[in-house]
């Protein structure tokens, strides 16, 4: 491998990334291959960030954070050749099954076929045209997800060629489509299901990914557009896939591609502040003191930390802080990790199910009563969750025999009345109850228990808020006003720093195309 | 909780702590509302107002000009984000006429710091602040509290201001340069201590007086007691203002609109269009704003506030200033418009478009005049003239030439 | 038989809008109510010995200046007198008053937060801002994203331009306002709770979202829409209560010749050959006409009052879908003298205002949790006026007529049909809240009527006694209202039109869906203006 071009006027580095998420990782490899000298500093002593395996109890191995792989572009794993650097999938077009309390569970999927006709025939009737019609739209939404928001009324010929571009390919969708989009693009998932379908369960499960991440219910506004904004991430057909390795193996292999592009990486090494001289980004501080200068600064950090902590409100306008201050970031959900002596019992589910994920969400009143107590700072007393086994399908993760449940619980808000010390053990009893409910033993067989609640997510990853997509997912802080208005085409109002994290279009989700989009803008910049 | 004398609904505005002095001197009952306040725009007769300020001594209420606490181990950095000018290079003792911009760089307000001493400033403005400079502290320790009903003031203004200040025996005051304040006391007024500043917004020799409310009528009654020999007038809002715009000094909501309060798109300003770039230091870090009025300077000025020498004596309120004299090209309009009794002139402030903004250039003036109630349109020359239109040298001599 | 140039169905005030707008272009316009009295949800209504009720609508706030002046309303009796301010009693005996006179306000404001004092002004004006924005759109019909007709294309282009006028910052800015949720917005501008929950109760009122749902910034704006014009007037009580804004339009349409039938039922809209031809009255009356205009609710004009055979299958499934959710009632009371409210002061105008007693956000929201479940609030939003302290023509002398808008009320209770014994219960529930705050207001109580949704449907024709004629969120707004493909105020039939709440831009009693209802049948019947 040839050297990159060294660095010039005196700068060790043509770009610091703060961060080795996966987000920053992207962003170093694709810095790295268009030929820039790179340095990835990471706070933890692992890479990462959010995407991160880690032991939870002795011989016990979890994705900690997120636990699915479902929404990295085809392209960005191709480009960065990730399976050359060890990305290899333990198992992918993994079903999701909505659980049921008393009744059949129902598989979801393209195709749920007799199941769901059994539930409800004309769910079964219904099913086809809608299911058709969310994936036409979602296909229309796509393209969105993977460019960068263009600025509005700034009469810049790239933005309008972006916004016509996009104007044109809704137009495409042809009438009665674009017509729907246009209705239902801000509605809430509830009025959607209900016009299609009769089936508490049904909706329930398909109101999930809806809310999922969330601070809303089904009866929220917007909630069809983060339906969608699923829909659209999860590509055509990609699915659900789950890393040998658990997540932690993506960041491993994002880390290959990485050093092998020529990025140098260092972890344990916090940023405490971002160097600025004449109004540019010059490098950065670390917390031990260490200075290492660059031409550039690339955060994957969270835009509060990144602005009001790593740069500080006094390189920026009183007006912007303003916004970065109100951005919406408090996280609502928490995740359970359950080391199991032996796998989960759930009634009535066939072996090739628990593979996937499992949903508890019976129904769509279920989901908007459990968000009803975050809307007051407490967590829900009846939640919804996202369950995996991911030792079904990669049994290294835990001892021989063994098994690991891997939980994402909805709602625990980040700003829980009386704070998460006081009610962690409860949240946590709680949810192995619930559990506990559809996989009776479950409690004989717990060696271990560990919840995660917004604030530990907070500590652990260092994302202020504990907030999964680093800023509320919803449409007043999407495209061109993610994270805030001015600073959604990853370049911040400082020269020389640049956004890359999960905050900035198109958010979290394991994706990195904010990392790709951002290593786009500094290179474009810098030619 | 604010004072309440009378509940603010059925009074909304509050009396200065020289309402019941002024009220006793006003003969016609002019009271305009101020920040909050009730205070007078006419005592007597504005000409005869104005003539104290350019000849005598003027009183004028400062008390509803807007004040605030600004201290803490950050309230340099904190202000120094806030406004246009280098406050890291004000010392204790002086006072600096500051601008702070929105994120656009458009001007939302003008005022004065006064560096009370390290770590401690006073800013004093015409409008309230507190949203903008607390959305402005995040991230700064800094503590910023309003303290307009704690500190009364007084504009003490006019060539014989020196000599009332003498007369009442406030010692030391001669050594005060413009722009510098001091602590005093006042012996006339039963020692009440008294901070001073060679400030002011006249254009003339003239200080500006900061006391506790309580001491408010005894320092009044004592600069009356001073100045009886030295022609000592109350003045209203309407006196100043001619002042002001002889001394070409801008006013919010007059000559521009705050930013923060613009409703309609394109009407706000910025410093660079307002005449103020040299209250601008590119080279002093950052502060908010900055990068819109860089991009602005590099881009050159669309329109300018610029001074009009108008041809005639009607003053040219709100008029329409055209190219040419058959007004087909509109290139700006007239902010503030006076008569100047002093320099004999048809003052105008005035925004410009490009590029008739240049010192020299010809407008022309749209008047309309009220004869007996007959409206005529006047078509008058206005020509461009630098600002301000008057400045006395005796407003920067120190010692005070005594008058 | 006689042939009418034009029937408006129902006469609410934007159906009499409507037919005024025609009657002065020359057509000859034949009004049918099936009431016994006009006026639809804007009437003054003698219930109770003496008094006037404004039993629906309450304040005159949204009706177009534009529409006043054209068809010459205070001609035809129509005056408008501003109330000042409002208030919000407090648990525990605090109030936030809302004072008119800037000074005051800010002073009140500071009693609670200095900092939102000032914040206020901010407020208003990014209000304002969005209100500027919003109000060349209220008299314009809105372009079909989805066509390319010339004109649609066009009037798209004028949005375009529109928009792009803001300039960056302000795009941004009014994208955002217009998918927040109002608590959001609110928390941009106030520290206060008090402050936030005063400003939010324009955010639920008439609709089945809370104060955190997204889209009620909007609501909160649609209810603000009425104060931009500064004219005096702007905000205030009809006198002689809302009825007097529906006399006036009876007058002024007399005035043009046009006429109005009460005790008129509509039961069926004829069609022949793909067209309105006229309408059925319940008697079995035809009446004959070249184009019919439904002021109703989609829903009853489309599935109610027309053969399905005649209108396309996927149309009326559209119409089944459009969401007009009842979820607001009514209490109109007679009291015997002015009611204390001790937590006000003395000599306080803002009792002259409209009173509230929810003051924090997470009451009004779990008010809306109450409705999701199926039931009214437990401690439900009210809006009250006492319009009989501004207007004598209101109550005898010394006495009081009080307005009470509550929110939420459920159409459909969980526990089955709404009874006379329930809704009796919604009325203690709405009086204990309002005596919790006013020691003798239950001894002065007269008489009351106590209106529910189900009681709205039943007297005023309001689908679901939806007050607005549909659900004000986005996909039920501008050219999703009322339908996709359909906010162009026709009908998919020749001769068949909508003038109601139910179509752009809403209701509020604002007049424009009237207005822009006649332009287009002008435009259709070649008489443009």
């Amino acid at each position: 491998m040839s050297a990159p071009p060294g660095p010039t006027r005196g700068e060790r580095y043509d770009a610091i990334v703060i961060g080795g998420g996966h987000n920053g990782l992207t962003c170093a490899a694709y810095l790295a291959r268009a030929g820039r000298s790179v340095l990835v500093l990471e706070a933890a002593g692992r890479l990462g960030g959010a995407a991160v395996t880690r032991e939870f109890a002795p011989g016990f191995r979890v994705s900690a954070c997120a636990h699915l792989l479902h929404l990295m572009p085809g392209r960005l794993v191709s480009d960065l050749n990730l399976a050359a650097h060890g990305l290899k999938l333990a198992a992918e077009r993994l079903p999701s099954t909505a659980l049921s309390a008393a009744d059949a569970h129902l598989p979801l999927g393209p195709e749920p076929g007799g199941a769901l006709a059994a539930l409800s025939a004309a769910d079964a009737a219904a099913w086809p045209a809608y299911s058709a019609r969310l994936a036409r739209l979602a296909a229309a939404l796509r393209p969105l997800l993977s460019q960068t928001p263009p600025r509005l009324g700034a009469g810049a010929w790239r933005d309008r060629a972006a916004l016509l571009g996009l104007g044109l390919r809704l137009r495409a969708l042809g009438k009665r489509d674009l017509r729907e989009l246009l209705r239902i693009g801000a509605m809430c998932v509830q009025d959607l299901l209900d016009e299609h379908f009769e089936s508490p369960l049904l909706k329930g499960a398909l109101a999930f990914d809806a809310v999922l991440g969330t601070n809303y219910g089904p009866r929220s506004p917007g909630t069809v557009f983060t339906l969608l904004y699923r829909m659209a991430a999860a590509g055509e057909g990609g699915g659900l896939a789950q890393p040998a390795g658990g997540l932690g193996a993506l960041s491993q292999a994002l880390a290959g591609a990485a050093a092998a592009a020529g990025a140098e990486i260092r972890t344990s090494s916090a940023v405490a502040r971002i160097l600025v001289r004449d109004d540019r980004a010059a490098g950065v501080v670390l917390e031990g003191g260490e200075q290492i200068s660059a031409r550039a600064v690339v955060s994957s950090a969270d835009p509060k930390t990144t602005f009001l902590h790593l740069l500080g409100s006094e390189h920026l306008d009183a007006g912007f802080v303003r916004r970065i201050v109100h951005l919406r970031a408090r996280g609502l959900a928490a995740k359970l990790h359950l080391a199991l002596d032996g796998p989960p019992q759930f009634a009535r589910l066939d072996a090739a199910a628990l593979r996937g994920r499992l949903l508890w969400a019976p129904s769509l009143d279920h989901i908007e009563r459990a968000y009803n107590h975050a809307k007051y700072g407490e967590f829900s007393s009846q939640p919804m969750l996202e369950i995996t086994v991911p030792t079904i399908a990669d049994a290294a993760l835990a001892p021989p025999g063994k098994h690991v449940l891997s939980v994402v619980a909805q709602y625990a808000p980040y700003n829980l009345a009386g704070g998460w010390p006081a009610g962690q053990a409860r949240f946590r009893e709680l949810l192995i109850d619930t559990l506990g409910a559809l996989a009776a033993p479950l409690r004989t067989q717990i060696e271990h228990a560990e919840l995660l609640s917004p604030a530990d997510i907070e500590r652990e990853f260092r994302i202020t808020g504990g907030h999964w997509h680093h800023a509320e997912l919803a449409l007043d802080q999407f495209f061109m006003l993610r994270p805030v208005p001015g600073v959604a085409q990853y370049r911040a109002p400082v020269g020389g720093l640049y956004l890359c994290g999960a905050g900035c279009h198109p958010g979290g989700g394991v994706m990195g195309i904010a990392g790709r989009n951002a290593a786009r803008a500094l290179v474009r910049e810098a030619a | 909780m604010l004072t309440e004398s009378e509940p603010h609904y059925r009074r909304p505005l509050l009396p200065t702590p020289f309402h019941e002095r002024a009220r006793a001197l006003s003969q016609v009952d002019s009271f305009i509302p101020w920040a909050g306040y009730t205070t007078v725009d006419v005592f007597t007769t504005v000409e005869q107002e104005y003539f104290a300020v350019r000849n005598a001594a003027s009183l004028y209420d400062l008390t509803p000009m807007v004040k605030y606490r600004v201290a803490g181990a950050d309230a340099v950095r904190f202000l120094n984000r806030l406004v246009t000018r280098d406050i890291g290079k004000l010392r204790p003792g002086r006072v600096a006429y500051c601008l702070w911009c929105n994120d656009a760089g458009h001007l939302i307000d003008d005022g004065t710091v006064f560096c009370l001493r390290a770590g401690e400033y006073r800013l004093c403005t015409a409008e309230r602040q507190l949203d903008w400079l607390l959305d402005s502290a995040v991230g700064f320790e800094v503590a910023i509290s309003e303290v307009t009903e704690e500190v009364a003031a007084l504009a003490l203004q006019g060539p014989t201001s020196y000599s009332v200040l003498r007369k009442a025996g406030v010692a030391g005051v001669e050594l005060l340069k413009p722009f510098e304040l001091g602590t005093f006391t006042l012996p006339a007024a039963g020692e009440a201590p008294l901070m001073v500043s060679r400030t002011g917004f006249t254009g003339d020799l003239g200080y500006e007086l900061w006391m506790e409310p309580k001491d408010a009528e005894g320092v009044w009654d004592a600069l009356f007691e001073a100045g009886r020999t030295r022609g000592i007038r109350p003045i209203g809002s309407r006196a100043l203002n001619i002042a002001r715009i002889e001394a070409g000094f801008l006013l919010p909501n007059v000559d521009f609109v705050p930013a923060e309060h613009a409703v309609f798109v394109g009407t706000e300003r910025s410093p660079l269009e307002l005449g103020l770039g040299w209250l601008v230091d590119f080279g002093k870090g950052h502060f908010t704003g900055r990068r819109a009025l860089l991009a602005e300077q590099g881009r050159g000025a669309r329109r300018r506030l610029v001074g009009l020498d108008v041809e005639g004596t009607k003053p040219a309120h709100n008029a329409l200033l055209y190219t040419e004299r058959a007004l087909r090209r509109q290139a700006g309009s007239v902010t503030s418009a006076v008569w100047s009794p002093t320099t004999k002139r048809n003052l105008a402030l005035a925004m410009v478009d490009a590029p008739h903004f240049d010192s020299g250039g010809t407008l022309w003036a749209e008047i309309y005049l009220n004869r007996e109630l007959v409206w005529e349109r006047r078509v008058v020359r206005a020509r461009v003239v630098e600002r301000p239109f008057f400045a006395p040298s005796r407003r920067r001599a120190t010692p005070p030439v005594e008058f | 038989m006689h042939r009418h140039d034009a029937i408006v169905v129902g006469a609410g005030h934007n159906g009499l809008v409507a037919a005024c707008y025609l009657a002065r272009a020359g057509l000859d316009v034949l009004v049918l109510e099936r009431n016994t009295y006009i006026g639809g949800a804007a009437v003054s209504r003698r219930l109770y010995d003496g008094f006037t009720y404004s039993n629906c609508s309450y304040v005159c706030s949204l009706l177009r200046t534009e529409i006043i002046r054209a068809l010459e309303l205070p001609r035809f009796g129509l005056q408008i007198i501003p109330y000042e301010g409002g208030c919000t009693l407090m648990r525990g005996g605090g109030h936030l008053a809302l004072y008119d006179n800037h000074d005051a306000l800010r002073r009140e404001i500071a009693r609670h937060s200095r900092r939102d004092a000032e914040g206020y002004d901010r407020f208003v004006r990014d209000m304002l801002r969005h209100c500027r924005f919003i109000k060349p759109l209220l008299l314009r019909t809105p372009p079909d994203p989805s066509s390319f007709r010339p004109r649609d294309l066009g009037e798209l282009m004028w949005l375009g331009r529109h928009f792009n006028r803001l300039g960056e910052e302000r795009l941004y800015d009014t994208l955002r306002f217009f998918t927040m949720s109002c608590a959001d917005m609110l928390e941009e501008y106030f520290e206060s709770e008090i402050v936030k929950a005063h400003l939010a109760g324009s955010s639920i009122i008439g609709t089945a979202l809370g104060p955190r749902s997204p889209g009620s910034a909007y609501v909160l704006l649609h209810h603000y829409m009425g104060s931009i014009d500064g004219a005096v007037g702007a905000w205030g009580f009809a006198r002689g209560g809302m009825g007097a804004i529906t006399q006036a339009l009876a007058a002024s349409l007399e005035a043009s010749g046009g006429r109005v039938r009460s005790e008129a039922e509509v039961t069926r809209i004829l069609v022949r050959n793909g067209r309105a031809t006229g309408v059925v009255l319940a008697g079995g009356e035809e009446i004959a006409a070249g184009i019919v205009v439904s002021n109703l609710d989609v829903k009853r004009t489309f599935l109610e009052s027309i053969d399905p055979q005649a209108l396309p299958g996927e149309f009326l499934e559209q119409v089944r879908r459009f969401k007009i959710r009842g979820s607001s009632g009514k209490l109109n009371i007679a009291l015997d003298g002015l009611p204390q409210f001790p937590a006000i002061p003395q000599g306080s105008p803002c009792i002259r205002g409209d009173l509230h007693v929810t003051d924090t956000l997470d009451m009004l929201e779990r008010g809306y949790d109450d409705w999701k479940e199926g039931r009214w609030s437990r401690s439900p939003y009210v809006d009250m006026l006492i319009p009989s302290q501004i207007d004598p023509t209101m109550a005898p002398d010394g006495k009081h007529y009080m307005s009470v808008f509550v929110q939420y009320c459920p159409y459909r209770l969980a526990d089955g049909e709404w009874t006379a014994r329930k809704r009796q219960a919604f009325g203690d529930t709405v009086i204990e809240a309002i005596a919790r705050h006013s020691p003798d207001f239950r001894d002065l109580i007269l008489h009351a009527e106590i209106r529910t949704p189900w009681d709205i449907e039943n007297e005023v024709g309001l689908t679901e006694g939806n007050i607005f004629q549909g659900e004000l969120t986005f996909d039920q707004l501008l050219f999703n209202r009322p339908l996709p493909g359909y906010a162009r105020y026709r009908a998919p039939l020749d001769g068949l039109y909508m003038c109601g709440a139910s179509t752009h831009p809403g209701g509020g009693v604002m007049g424009a869906p009237g207005a822009n209802a006649a332009r287009e049948i002008l435009h259709d019947l070649g008489r443009d203006a």
